[in-house]
């Protein structure tokens, strides 16, 4: 393993993630609700009154913090190497996965590590596993 | 029920992703590639959101009710399943292939990113095929008892 020492950015990541934790902590002390964004995307596949109006609104503070972030200044340029193929076929596996395991990276791996819930811990193990051996896969074995 | 304060908590995420760079695939990518030139920061990222997010969870193991009055509910399901490690490894395949998860791809979507629309479509179809077999389950089950 040798870190890439020039991508690596310790201290945008750190507050980024101070961020994320804030959201977090918001949506769970101010309206009871856990920041897992697949269960709450998924929820509103399966609605019911008065538990969408809360899902709505939360997606849409996600999809507009580009907007936002670049009024404050802070900007970001995605790069997805995978092609439209493959990032639709991950799409497909993202949403099956995230809803069979009750979680993503942030339902399990933020919300669910934080309160050492024992289903989360084994599922951020597992999911981190996966994706580690699917990159290693992809780039050093089939070479992409 | 008020949609201004979960509003402001999933912008506040979002800018959480674009500040920690989280919401770019690339960057992601570089953190699941520990044989290559491994790139730590998500590792921070995670670190960062739990030094705020355990005491939060801390505070609301012992509230019933939230500052808008909503009822706190933690999830209660303690068992580790086949599904739970079936679904996990099959998310954590996608994420690897894309790069994507489901904030940093929604983040995305906003900046009008083609592939991010596709990914998100893709992600509720899938979601959709969660939901129709579930329902399925269900009625099979229902007829058994």
């Amino acid at each position: 393993m040798t870190i890439d020492w020039n991508a690596f950015t310790p201290w945008s990541a750190l507050g980024g993630g101070l961020l994320i934790g804030i959201g977090v902590a918001m949506l769970l002390l101010v309206d009871g609700r856990i920041a897992g964004i697949s269960g709450v995307v998924g929820g509103l596949l399966r609605p019911r009154a008065g538990d969408v109006g809360w899902r709505i609104a939360f997606v849409a503070g996600l999809v507009v913090a580009p907007l936002v972030a670049a009024l404050a200044g802070q900007s970001m340029v995605p790069h997805i190497d995978a092609s439209f193929v493959i990032v639709a076929l991950a799409g497909v596996a993202v949403g099956i996965g995230t809803r069979y395991g009750a979680g993503c990276t942030s339902g399990h791996g933020i919300c669910g590590v934080a309160r050492l819930s024992p289903r989360s811990l084994v599922a951020t193990a597992t999911f981190m596993a996966a994706g580690f051996a699917t990159v290693f896969i992809v780039r050093h074995v089939l070479g992409a | 029920m008020a949609t201004i304060t979960p509003f402001l908590a999933g912008l506040v995420f979002g800018i959480g992703l674009i500040v920690s760079r989280m919401a770019d695939p690339a960057k992601v990518q570089g953190f699941l590639d520990l044989a290559g030139a491994w790139d730590p920061s998500l590792a921070f990222v995670m670190a960062g959101a739990l030094v705020v997010a355990a005491p939060a969870f801390a505070i609301a193991r012992r509230r019933r009710v939230s500052i808008m009055r909503m009822p706190i509910a933690l999830p209660a399901s303690r068992d580790v399943d086949r599904r739970l490690v079936a679904g996990s490894t099959l998310f954590g395949i996608g994420w690897g292939l894309a790069g994507f998860c489901p904030a940093p791809a929604l983040v995305v979507l906003g900046m009008g990113n083609a592939k991010a629309v596709a990914f998100v479509a893709a992600m509720l179809a899938g979601m959709a095929v969660f939901e129709w077999r579930e329902q399925r389950r269900a009625i099979v089950g229902a007829v058994a008892d």
